[in-house]
């Protein structure tokens, strides 16, 4: 009976967790009990995702109507194949992280904060999982601002005084970003008189007839673009996750631009349609030419990074590129090329920050010289690093060689064969600043602080391995990911989340 | 009360006028706020407008008499306690409507009848609206006003 009621009422459980969960840890206040209380509800979090994905082989879509109100006049939770995905990329990267968080936090955070470290974590949880599970255009602007707010106090609460103004730098961008978004969507009230999306998205006027909707389109785009960090309005990504503490930026950096690509994907898809976005509007276009642009400006500017957060903070940049251009290339192989890569980089990049994560606990610094000869004292930690950068560079056996893969059979697919070139030449830029780092890890000889230092606890180890073994499971066993963003893709041509 | 300790949050307010007229005004400007409050479901108001009315209050104290008189009148522990209070009351509302058998919010489920249950439910969640917002603006306010210079 249990296992019924909670299948029934799971899209908005998913939300309402960590919701309720969120004030339960300011209750708490000791930082022990506050952790494993989030711990505990990261998990269950990630448990209903997976059950959503498994419930939506049997229904195409599920619907859920919050307060009992039909939409368009209530607000309603829409999980399709997309957002199923999306869904679980976010709370199961929110659920590994959490063990990882325990001693990391303790080494980086005043212990009086730990519990609004933990409160703020599972509110951007819920505002990132909210995002993505409702269909209302009104409540995703709503459950954005959540996460946003929450981020903005997650990153200012690294120990390095930088991290305020990278917060603060964050916080003007994400409020632009915000407004642009809520500009958009009143826009589209005013012509629609609508604020459920799949509801819009019937009542928008034929294409081009209108002036009101391409301004609407315009500023949702732009929005969208910052919020995910879209090349060239990417300035606050890599100070936010430089100085952000450890956990948090692995955390975010998996999470949040992806779902912001999944905003993207929804606007363009679901309400404005294919049809007015890459036809009537040039978005294709634009989306190919800026994530050009980013895959190769980002990569060169993270070669000559010596702050290794920083440089995999610009490495984030490019990689968005890859989605982006997935989504440029706009077709069925291509949006789904592009929600495989989402996938498999929200994997590598946790991963690869987790392990910078460790080395920072150990020895206090990111910076590439203070890591000279480190493999020699972490070797564990070394050893996913360079996994995860094998997978970044895209070298087969790995997740980013899937990516790439389909990336470049879409590309040509779409006639469009330059891309998936420029997709193997910018990975060659990959090879330059994984590169270093190995370098100087393996082939230096150990600075003090380097031989000083001691593997990184287990409790940080492991759910670095975790990430780092996923991405080389499903770069061996693909079926599952290529299958799913394939069907979740064939969903989005159709006008379904 | 002495006349350092009315000095201690570095406000001037030793002024009679001040001090009268706000003790004065203090009560009624509480009694606003529940009205909005509880009102709210029939004319304009609700929890938001009604939280920021009586934060109002307890600033203005805080203001004329310092900001560690206001602290005994709302301690700060108490005021967090009071912020987490809030959302658990407003989202409580919504486990008991899914506990009910109805969807998350669904209040008419709540009462008698639906009218009664939509009744009930709204004026618990606006209730939990006006605590969090009353508790953190109250926060902001001691935050800023007792940062250390």
């Amino acid at each position: 009976m249990i296992a019924q009621f909670v299948s029934q009422h799971l899209p908005a459980l998913q939300v309402v967790v960590p919701l309720i969960a969120a004030p339960v840890c300011v209750l708490l206040r000791r930082p022990t009990l506050s952790w494993l209380f989030a711990l505990i509800v990261t998990w269950i979090c990630f448990a209903m995702s997976i059950a959503l994905l498994i419930r939506l082989e049997s229904a195409g879509t599920i619907v859920y109507e919050m307060g009992g109100w039909p939409a368009p006049w209530g607000i309603e939770y829409r999980i399709g194949m997309t957002s199923a995905i999306v869904l679980v990329i976010v709370s199961g990267i929110g659920s590994v992280v959490m063990p990882y968080a325990k001693a990391s936090v303790a080494a980086e955070i005043d212990p009086a904060r730990h519990y609004l470290f933990y409160t703020c974590y599972l509110l951007c949880l819920c505002g990132l999982l909210g995002v993505v599970a409702t269909g209302d255009a009104f409540n995703l602007f709503v459950f954005l601002e959540i996460s946003s707010l929450s981020s903005y106090v997650l990153i200012g609460l690294g120990r390095d005084r930088r991290a305020l103004t990278a917060a603060f730098q964050y916080l003007v961008m994400g409020t632009i970003g915000a407004t642009s978004i809520v500009i958009g969507i009143g826009l589209l009230y005013l012509v629609t008189g609508s604020l459920n999306m799949a509801d819009i998205a019937a009542r928008l006027p034929e294409p081009g007839t209108n002036r009101t909707v391409l301004v609407a389109f315009a500023f949702l785009g732009l929005g969208a673009a910052l919020k995910l960090a879209l090349f060239p309005l990417h300035v606050w990504l890599p100070a936010a996750y430089t100085h952000a503490p450890s956990a948090v930026t692995a955390f975010l950096a998996a999470t949040a631009t992806k779902v912001g690509v999944y905003i993207l994907l929804r606007f363009i898809f679901t309400v404005f349609g294919a049809t007015f976005a890459f036809t009537t509007m040039p978005l294709d276009a634009m989306l190919l030419a800026l994530a050009v642009a980013a895959m190769f400006v980002a990569s060169a500017i993270a070669i000559f990074q010596n702050n290794v957060k920083r440089m995999l903070a610009y490495s984030s940049v490019a990689q968005i590129g890859y989605m982006v251009l997935g989504i440029g290339i706009a077709t069925q192989a291509g949006v789904a090329a592009g929600l495989i890569h989402l996938f498999n980089h929200a994997l590598m990049k946790g991963g690869l920050f987790m392990a910078i994560g460790c080395v920072f606990l150990r020895t206090g610094s990111v910076r590439l010289e203070s890591m000279s000869g480190i493999a020699r004292t972490m070797p564990w930690t070394m050893a996913a690093f360079v996994l995860g950068g094998l997978s970044l560079i895209g070298v087969p056996l790995t997740v980013g060689f899937i990516s790439k893969l389909y990336l470049i059979r879409a590309s040509f697919e779409a006639g469009l064969w330059p891309f998936g070139v420029l997709v193997v030449l910018s990975s060659l830029l990959a090879v330059a600043y994984i590169w270093r780092v190995v370098e100087t890890a393996y082939f230096r000889e150990p600075t003090a602080e380097a031989a000083r230092a001691t593997e990184a606890p287990l409790s940080m180890l492991l759910p670095t391995w975790v990430l780092i073994g996923a991405c080389v499971y499903f770069g061996i066993d693909a079926e599952l990911t290529v299958d799913t963003a394939f069907r979740a893709a064939a969903a989005l041509m159709q006008a379904n989340p | 009360m002495t006349e350092s300790s009315v000095r201690e949050g570095g406000v001037r307010s030793s002024n009679m006028v001040l001090r009268v007229v706000c003790k004065l005004l203090i009560p009624f400007i509480m009694l606003f706020a529940l009205y909005v409050q509880f009102h709210g479901d029939y004319g304009p108001g609700g929890g938001f407008q009604a939280g920021v009315i009586f934060s109002a209050a307890i600033i203005l104290y805080g203001l004329i008499f310092g900001v560690h008189n206001a602290m005994r009148v709302a301690p700060p522990k108490v005021v967090r306690v009071l912020i987490a209070a809030g959302v658990l009351l407003y989202a409580g509302t919504g486990v008991a409507s899914l506990l009910l058998g109805a969807n998350f919010l669904d209040y008419d489920v709540l009462g008698h009848e639906a009218v009664e249950g939509q009744h009930l439910g709204i004026l618990l969640i606006e209730f939990g609206v006006g605590t969090t917002v009353a508790a953190v603006m109250t926060t902001i306010y001691f935050a800023f006003a007792s940062r250390q210079r």
